[in-house]
C-alpha cells in the first residue's frame, strides 16, 4: 500500500513538473552559412524559440489552474497564448531538424516518389511551396504537409505561429519560417532570395523520416 | 461642343490614370538617429512602402476591371491585396508624418487634455499603449485612435496591415508599426526597447492635427 502510495504521489509531482524545453541543434549557429547567417540562428533559436518555451510553460501553469477550477473564461482568455506560444515551440522544434549543413539536393525513395506523384515533378513542387511560402501576408510559415485521410502531400500556409496540425489536421513534413526574423538581418525585405536559398539546407532525411511516421 | 467633349474625355483620362504615389519623407533617412537608425528608414520607406504602393497601384487596376464586368467573385479574390497593400499604403504614411527628429516630449494643448481626460495621465496613456503594441502577435501595429461616436481616445491594436480606421471605424492619430522590419537591424527580437525610444520621435503636432482634423 506504502509503495504504490508513493509511486503514485511521485507521479502526481512529476506530472505537475514536466516542462517543455528548449530542444538544442544538431549544428552550430554557422553551420548553415552562407544560406542563413549565425547571427539569424543564434537569434531564433536563443531568444525567439526560447521565449516561446518560457512563454508556452508559464501559459500551461495557468491554464492548468483554470482548467482545475472549472474556469471556462480564464481557459478561453488564454487560447491565443497557448496557441502562440505552443504553436511557436512546435513549429521551430520541426523547422531546426528540417534543416541540415549537409542538406540540399533531393529526396529520395518514399518521399520523392509521393512528391512526383502528387505534384508532377520535385521542381513544380518546389516552386509551389516557395510561392506559397512568399506569399504569405505578414508572419507566418509555409508547409509541405501529409493528409492522413487521402494519403497525399498538400503545400499550406498558416499565420503567426498557429500550428499546421493543430489548425488543418495536417501532419507537418517541411516547414519554412518567413516571419521577417528569419531572414531579415541577412536578406533584408527581399523574401524570395532568402527562400530560395534555404532549399540548400533542406534535411530531406527528416522530411522523409516525419512522411514515414505520419503513415503509421 | 467640342470643348465639352474634350473635357469630359480628359477627365476620364485622369480619373483613370490617378495612381497611389510613396509620399515623400519631411526629413532624411538619419534624422531619427539614435532611436531609429538611417539603415531602417531607408529599407522601410524606399522598399517595404513603396512596394505596398506599387502593389496597391496594380490591385486597384485589376479591382477595377472586376468592377466593370461585375465580377462578384474575382472583387472578393482581390480583397485581401487591397486591404493589405492599401493598409499597408494608409498605415505608413500616417506613421512617417508622425516622426519627427524635434518630437519627443509632451503634447499640449487639446490633444493634452484629452490624453488626460481618457487615460489619466499622459505617461498613463505611454503605458498603455506600449503594452497594446509590444502586446501585437506577429507582424502589426499599436494605435491611439479617435472614436467620432464617443468623442473619446483609444487604444486598439491591429493585425499584420488591417488599417484602423476600416476596420474599427476608430479615427488614426497616432501608430506604432511593430513588423519586425520596423525595427529589427538595429532592436533584435527586444521589441519592447523600440517602442520605449520611439516616443522621443513622435511628432505631437501632427497627432494634434490628426485630432483636430477628427472632429469635422
Amino acid at each position: 500500500f506504502i509503495k504504490s502510495l508513493n509511486l503514485y504521489s511521485l507521479s502526481q509531482v512529476s506530472a505537475a513538473r514536466q516542462k517543455h524545453t528548449l530542444p538544442d541543434l544538431m549544428y552550430d549557429y554557422g553551420a548553415l552559412q552562407p544560406h542563413i547567417c549565425a547571427e539569424i540562428m543564434q537569434l531564433h533559436h536563443s531568444k525567439h524559440h526560447a521565449t516561446y518555451v518560457n512563454n508556452l510553460n508559464v501559459t500551461e501553469e495557468k491554464y492548468h489552474e483554470a482548467l482545475a477550477k472549472g474556469d471556462v473564461t480564464a481557459q478561453v482568455a488564454l487560447q491565443p497564448a497557448l496557441k502562440f506560444n505552443g504553436g511557436g515551440h512546435i513549429n521551430h522544434t520541426i523547422f531546426w531538424s528540417n534543416l541540415s549543413p549537409n542538406g540540399g539536393g533531393e529526396p529520395q525513395g518514399e518521399l520523392m516518389e509521393a512528391i512526383k506523384r502528387d505534384f508532377g515533378s520535385f521542381q513544380s513542387m518546389k516552386d509551389r511551396m516557395s510561392a506559397a511560402t512568399v506569399a504569405v501576408q505578414g508572419s507566418g510559415w509555409g508547409w509541405l504537409g501529409f493528409n492522413k485521410d487521402s494519403g497525399r502531400l498538400r503545400i499550406a500556409a498558416c499565420a503567426n505561429q498557429d500550428p499546421l496540425q493543430g489548425t488543418t489536421g495536417l501532419i507537418p513534413l517541411l516547414g519554412i519560417d518567413v516571419w521577417e526574423h528569419a531572414y531579415y538581418l541577412q536578406y533584408k525585405n527581399v523574401r524570395p532570395d532568402y527562400v530560395k536559398a534555404i532549399w540548400n539546407v533542406i534535411n530531406w532525411e527528416n522530411v522523409s523520416d516525419r512522411l514515414k511516421a505520419a503513415h503509421k
